[in-house]
Parts: C-alpha cells; structure tokens; sequence
C-alpha cells in the first residue's frame, strides 16, 4: 500500500544535496518533540494531551501493521477497546495496581490479536481486511452482551490506583507522566521492531511475498507475529485510555473506532515513525473542536479520509520527507 | 412441534431468515459485480441501500409518488449519483492499490450517512407497504404477509435475471471480457471505461433496490446501511466473489441459517454469520464458491 507513494517520492531523490549535519538535525527535532511533550501540560490541557498521546501510540501500533507489514487491518478496535474493557475491569473489580492491569489489558489484547491473525491470514489482501472487519464485529456483539463489560453503559469510574503499590495516580500531572513514559516507551519499541531483522523480514515481506516465500521464509508466521505485535501494542494504548478517563465503553470497540486509526495514519503518513503521532494530534484536536459545535465530526471525518486518499496519499509526514527540504535532511519514506 | 419448538414460529423465523438472505444475496450480488470489474471493495454499499430507501421515503413525502414508481426511480436516482463519483473520483483510484478503493468508498459513505443522520436524526421512519401487497394468506402451515412473500420473489427474480444478464448475453459476455483483460477488450474498440462506470452504477442500483425493498419491512433509518454491509462483508468472504452464482446462494443460504439460530439459539443470532465466516475460512480459506485466494 505504501508501495506506490513510495515510488513517486522516489523520482526526486538524488537531486537534492544532503546537508552535512543532517543527522544531527534530525536528532535535535526528535528531541524538541520530546521536550515539547514533557513541557506540554503548562500550555495545554493535560486530559487532552493524555488523550493524544493515547491515541498516538494506537496509530503507531496499527502503523506497524499498515507500514511496515502491508496489511490494512479494519479491526483495531477490538485490541483497543478489548484491552480497554481488560484493564478497566482488573483495576477496578479485581483491584489491580495500573502497571498490572495495564499489563492484563495487552496479553487480552495479544490473545485477541493471535486468534483474529490466525483466522484472517487464511487470507490476504481485501479479503484480509473484510474479515478483520467481520470479527472485531463479532466481539463487539461479545461486548454489548457479556455481563462483565456492562453493555451500554460500560465500565464507569475505573480507579487509577497507585503505580507498583507506591505513587498515586489520581493527581493529573502524575497521570501526565505516567502515560508520558508508557507512551515513549511504547513508540520505542515499535522503532527497535521496525529496524529490527524482524522488522527487516516484514518489509521484504511487504516488498514482495512470492520472493520472500522462495527465500524460505515462514510468511504467515512473520505476518501473524507482526500481528500480535500490533495487537499487544494497540492493547496498550486502549489500557492506557481506559485510566484516563476513568472509564471503558462500547464506542471503543466499535467498528468508527476502526476506521479513526486508519485515518489518523493515513493522515499522518503511511509507514512513517512520527506520522501517526501527527496524524492523532489532527483528529483528535478536530473531534475536541467539533464536540462544541454542531456540525456533525462524521461527515468530516469521511470528506478527510476522501481526500487524503485522492490527492494526499503521503500524508503529512510523507509530504514532509518527500519534499526539499525533507531530502535535505536525510529522511527517506521507508521502502 | 420439531425438537420442541412449535411449528409455526420455526416457519415464522425461516421466512424472516429468508428475508434477511434476500438482502444478503441483492448486496453481496452488486459487491460481486462491482469487484469483478472495477477491484474495489465499495464499502460505500451500505450508504447506497440506504440511500435507496431514503429516495423512496422522500418520493412518497415530497410528491405522493408511489412504491412502485419508486423501485424503478430510486435505483436510476442512486445509480446517476453512484456513476457521477465513480467518474469524477473513484476512477482515479484504478492503478493504485485496492486497499485505496476500499478506504475511498468508505469515507464516502461516512459522508453519505452523516449527512443523512445530521438533517433526518437517527431513528427509524416508517414507509408503508403498497395497498395491493398489504395482508396476509393463510399457507395452512403458517400464516404470510403478502408484502413478505413479495419481497423474497422479487429479489429471487432481481437475483436471476442480473445472473442471466451476466452470465447469458452479449453485453454481460463483454463485461466478463474486460474482467479479464481490459487492455484487449479496449483494443476491440469497446469503451471500457464507460464500461466501469455503467457496472458501478448497476452495482449501486441494486442495492438501492434492496433499499426500497426493506423499506416497509425495516424502518427507514440513515443507519440501515452500516449495520448490513459488515454482515455482508462476511457474507461475501464466505461466498468468495469469483462467482455471481456463489454470491446469491451464499446470501439466500446464510440468511436462512441466522433466522434458524434466532428459533434455536437467540443469544448468538447477531454473531452466527461471522462464526460461519470463521469455521469456512479455516476449512476451506478460498470460500465455498471461490477460486483465488
């Protein structure tokens, strides 16, 4: 899928001289990212900013997949909103310290992950995201009917509770910096993954299977780790939510939810590390902005996804590291 | 009395089954036809049934005109929109990826589903069913609603004749050409892309169809259209969409067996088509009818 954006971006390489500390530069951006989200609770509103950061390293999961992988799966919401559900309830009914029901909500959301990827990889392609379609439906049906997950209302003030036993998680800044660190280290470990060997396999994979086949290569095996991988990490950020806000509800699970994690990937830049983060940061400041007004963040949601498909393909990012000045500094859209 | 369950409510919920399959079957037909020659999943065939019943709704508000002018009108209404996007938009997305096609029509429909939602609200609105198709006849066995009746042989009769269409004529000979090799089919100086937008708008016609189909049978509502196509979506991987055929009998035969888990095992009714979807996969990865995988 980002083969073909990929390409195009390709023609102007070449043509443009790398600056010579462009690594360096590089390096100084990644930091002043960093540094703008340690700083970012004086500016902004701490919820919102968790809230972002939450569904940054959603799309950053589900990137892993779509980018790297080649596959577009439509069911992320299942691993979100399922560990979503996970988390809450070992927080809350069995009374968990966060770091545990965090860790509850991604092995739920790995298991969840490793039965839809071995049942949907008996396919590839469109069918492949049909069917990841057709069974986070399923569980969404598992989830308005269980009784542990209370059908519509959904599971309500979720205790933060104290991180290992010792700090409180209810004052918002100690939250702020809680996600802060999951977040991060999250996002680190989806890049050690994507310039791992593994991840090396997976994009040959997405290059071209038939090669990666002869090569000898278990395709589907690398396709179904890469899966899980996903799935745990999409897990961890729908936990993570889940102690924000205090809550875990059907709209997690639902099949919007879905398609909101491709457009924020999409929209940030296909198989690019800081796209996704981009990518979250538009929407849910659109959906903070539309909430307020009438007009209805569907509608909007649909005409963005038109759009980037038809004329913006690369995405923000992918923009970014085609242009000039992009080349200039060395980023290369992943091929 | 089988197996406990009086009879006439196991015909009451196989026919309600049967219901259901004759929308099954007119969608995942029109998927079917429109992935055989343009490679695009239309996710956006949800919001066209929609749209076809919410034509319906307004034809009879706005200007009194009748259902039956409205099952011709409505096809050609949604049909006209559906080739208008198709030129205008879709066509663009050819030489990319598939997976381009799918997100495309998808954001379509949001588009399509929340403006509707946004001037007409969420809940459902009654259409009336036509006075001649209105009762019931007693079957001796079970007691039918004519409208029913109606509703799964006109669908059968939809069904079979854009299957002959296809499969038995000249044009549909064509169609099936450029299917397989548009290149050539162009070369015989025949106007493929005229071609796919035709075959988009028959695939939109059909399911707007279904929509003035359902219209008496469901309420009228601009979220009618999402919570079918992701059964239909099942429904078409079950199936596998390399044949026509396969796409109808699939539709026909999982509706039926949903209606029969309604009698037997309510609780898994609204999840038994993704289970099937599930145990074919893992029997057979290709679907009952497909050839590629």
């Amino acid at each position: 899928m980002a083969h073909g954006a990929a390409h195009s971006a390709g023609a102007e390489e070449g043509t443009v001289q790398l600056h010579p500390k462009a690594p360096t530069i590089r390096l100084v951006i990644v930091g002043l990212m960093i540094l703008g989200l340690i700083f970012a609770p004086w500016f902004a509103y701490p919820i919102f900013v968790m809230k972002l950061m939450c569904f940054a390293l959603f799309a950053s999961a589900f990137n892993l997949l779509l980018g790297y992988t080649g596959l577009l799966s439509f069911g992320h919401a299942a691993f979100f909103g399922g560990a979503a559900y996970f988390t809450a309830h070992a927080a809350k009914v069995w009374g968990f310290t966060p770091e545990l029901a965090l860790l509850i909500g991604m092995t739920g959301a790995a298991l969840i992950g490793l039965v839809i990827g071995l049942i949907a990889l008996r396919r590839t392609g469109i069918y492949f995201t049909m069917i990841t379609l057709a069974l986070s439906q399923m569980f969404f049906f598992f989830c308005l009917q269980s009784p542990f997950t209370h059908g519509e209302d959904g599971i309500q003030s979720v205790p933060r509770g104290h991180l290992f036993g010792v700090i409180d998680l209810g004052p918002t800044m100690n939250m702020y910096y809680f996600v802060f660190a999951v977040v991060m280290l999250g996002l680190l470990v989806i890049w050690r993954f994507v310039n791992s060997p593994f991840g090396m396999i997976l994009k040959s994979i997405r290059e071209n299977e038939n090669r990666a086949i002869s090569l000898g290569y278990s395709v589907v095996s690398y396709k179904l780790g890469a899966f899980v991988m996903s799935a745990a990490l999409a897990g961890l950020a729908g936990g993570l939510k889940s102690l924000v806000f205090q809550s875990a509800t059907l709209t997690d699970v639902s099949w919007q939810m879905s398609g909101e994690v491709v457009l924020m990937t999409l929209l940030g830049g296909i198989a690019t590390l800081t796209g996704p983060f981009f990518g979250a940061g538009i929407v849910v400041t659109l959906q903070n902005y539309l909430a307020t007004s009438s007009f209805p963040v569907t509608i909007l949601t649909g005409l963005v996804f038109m759009v980037c498909v038809l004329i913006f393909r690369r995405g923000l990012i992918g923009e970014f590291y085609a242009s000039k000045l992009g080349q200039k500094l060395g980023y290369r859209t992943e091929t | 009395m089988i197996f406990g369950i009086p009879i006439q409510a196991l015909m009451g919920q196989l026919l309600l089954g049967l219901i259901n399959g004759s929308f099954y079957a007119l969608l995942s037909l029109g998927l079917a036809v429109i992935f055989g020659l343009l490679r695009v999943i239309n996710f956006a065939h949800g919001a066209q049934y929609m749209l076809g019943a919410f034509a319906a709704l307004l034809l009879l508000q706005s200007g009194g005109i009748s259902y039956w002018v409205a099952l011709a009108l409505s096809p050609l209404i949604v049909g006209i929109v559906a080739a208008f996007v198709e030129r205008t938009m879709l066509a663009r997305l050819y030489k990319l990826d598939h997976l381009y096609g799918l997100l495309f029509t998808f954001g379509l429909a949001l588009v399509i589903e929340g403006t509707f939602r946004y001037f007409f609200g969420a809940s459902g609105k009654p259409y009336p069913a036509p006075a001649a198709l209105t009762g019931v006849v007693n079957l001796g066995f079970m007691v039918l609603p004519i409208y029913r009746g109606w509703v799964v042989v006109a669908s059968l009769v939809i069904c079979l004749s854009v299957w002959a269409l296809i499969e038995k004529t000249r044009l549909g000979a064509t169609l099936r050409a450029a299917t397989e090799n548009p290149v050539l089919v162009q070369n015989f100086g025949i106007n493929v892309p005229l071609l796919l937008t035709l075959t988009y708008a028959l695939g939109a016609g059909l399911a707007a169809i279904a929509g003035v189909l359902a219209a008496p049978v469901y309420q009228v509502s601009p979220l009618m259209g999402t919570q079918i196509i992701i059964v239909v979506f099942a429904v078409v991987v079950v199936g596998g969409m390399g044949s026509i055929m396969g796409a109808i009998v699939t539709g026909y035969l999982l509706g039926i067996a949903e209606g029969l888990t309604k009698v037997f095992y309510p609780e898994a009714s609204n999840i038994v088509i993704f289970v099937i979807m599930a145990i074919v996969l893992i029997l057979r990865p290709a679907g009952l009818f497909g050839k590629d995988v």
